[in-house]
């Protein structure tokens, strides 16, 4: 089965998300995620969503899902690059994801848990 | 004698008898269209005539099947609203056709009383018919342009500007409804993705009234920047507005809002980490 390679970088995690994401793929990644977190301590996760081009509102309860756990996990989480159609579909879905953050791009994204980082 | 027979037997008569009568008639449109435009139309028109009129079961008028003069009709109508005539002229041009035909059924019938009076009928119903056609087909073009026109009356509504380095505007004039709000959204959010803009400003001070629908889509906008991973705040909120939306029981939640542009924008500027200082300050 397919599966979402997760990258390391230092105690960050990169998830980049280049094919489309069916519930048993998504499933397998949150499974991976929070056990890789787990194994290296990693204190943050970029999730990359650029090339998602659909989503259903169980993939966007799934995201906010992860993110919450990893959270619990004491990793903080950014969803990056949110394509415009997939951020109108999961707001008409009501799907808001509150208490996830956000950024535009991935460097972005990174800039922002290195400074949650340095600010803690 | 049926109506596709007399066609068939008296078609290059009726036709010269049709462009005379449109000469005729259309002397009021010189300039607009050219004599051999009107020629080649009613060329045109009648030879699909003639197929239409074949398609018949029974040889009466009832069972024609006008489904070939459609692609006419609306190449013809088009070419009729962009010239800006009215109904009433794309009509004439139909129903001029009558006076030939009624000649030729005339001419034709060799003083059967009731073979002239059937045709006669016949003849009137094809030609009601084909100009009701035309009519609405004139109709449907021009409900097109107008429907195109409110298209882009809708783009032009919502302009994204850029003021600064990472921060967008957009100011919106006018009464929100959900589909301007979809365009609105649809706008910004593409703006935003390509220009990687942190922080975007939706004032509404041209925005006369808002109520729950407005203040939901407003919230909706900033809910979908926000999962971007950019920023929104809201400007212009006047009083009234400010009284509005609480007396509503509007719950902004999260969302950002200024009294005015200034004040938008010079918090986006402490955000994305710019100092604006006076020339006597920065000395």
């Amino acid at each position: 089965m397919e599966r979402i390679p997760i990258l390391r970088m230092g105690d960050l995690l990169l998830v980049t998300i280049q094919v489309d994401l069916h519930d048993q793929v998504a499933m397998q990644l949150q499974d991976d995620l929070t056990a890789q977190i787990e194994r290296i301590g990693a204190k943050g996760v970029v999730i990359d969503i650029s090339a998602l081009e659909m989503v259903d509102s169980f993939i966007g309860r799934l995201i906010a899902d992860t993110s919450s756990m990893a959270r619990v996990l004491d990793a903080e989480t950014v969803v990056v690059g949110m394509r415009p159609a997939v951020a109108i579909t999961l707001v008409e879905l009501g799907v808001a994801m509150p208490g996830v953050r956000t950024a535009l791009n991935v460097e972005k994204g990174m800039a922002m848990l290195i400074q949650s980082r340095r600010e803690d | 004698m049926n109506l596709h027979e007399l066609f068939l037997t008296e078609k290059d008569a009726i036709r010269s008898g049709w462009v005379q009568e449109l000469q005729r008639v259309s002397g009021n449109l010189a300039g607009r269209v050219s004599q051999a435009d009107l020629m080649k139309r009613a060329d045109e028109m009648v030879g699909l005539l003639v197929q239409a009129l074949k398609s018949s079961a029974d040889n009466t008028v009832g069972t024609v099947d006008f489904t070939v003069l459609d692609r006419f009709f609306d190449t013809f109508a088009r070419d009729r609203v962009e010239q800006g005539f009215s109904s009433e002229e794309t009509a004439t041009f139909v129903f001029s056709l009558k006076r030939p035909l009624f000649d030729q059924i005339q001419a034709g019938s060799g003083g059967d009383a009731k073979a002239v009076a059937q045709l006669s009928w016949d003849a009137s119903e094809l030609v009601d018919r084909l100009g009701l056609r035309a009519v609405g087909a004139f109709q449907r073009m021009r409900e097109a342009v107008i429907e195109r026109q409110q298209h882009e009356l809708l783009e032009l509504s919502t302009p994204v500007v850029k003021l600064w380095k990472d921060v967008l505007a957009l100011p919106i004039i006018g009464t929100l409804d959900s589909n301007r709000t979809q365009i609105m959204m649809e706008t910004l959010l593409t703006r935003i993705a390509e220009t990687e803009a942190s922080i975007a400003i939706i004032d509404i001070t041209g925005v006369p009234t808002v109520d729950t629908l407005v203040a939901q889509h407003l919230i909706k906008t900033v809910t979908a920047i926000r999962l971007m991973g950019a920023d929104c705040i809201i400007s212009g909120v006047r009083p009234q507005i400010a009284q509005t939306i609480v007396h509503l029981g509007v719950d902004l939640g999260e969302v950002t809002t200024k009294a005015n542009l200034a004040d938008a924008l010079s918090l986006a500027l402490k955000r994305t980490g710019v100092r604006v200082l006076t020339a006597a300050e920065a000395t």
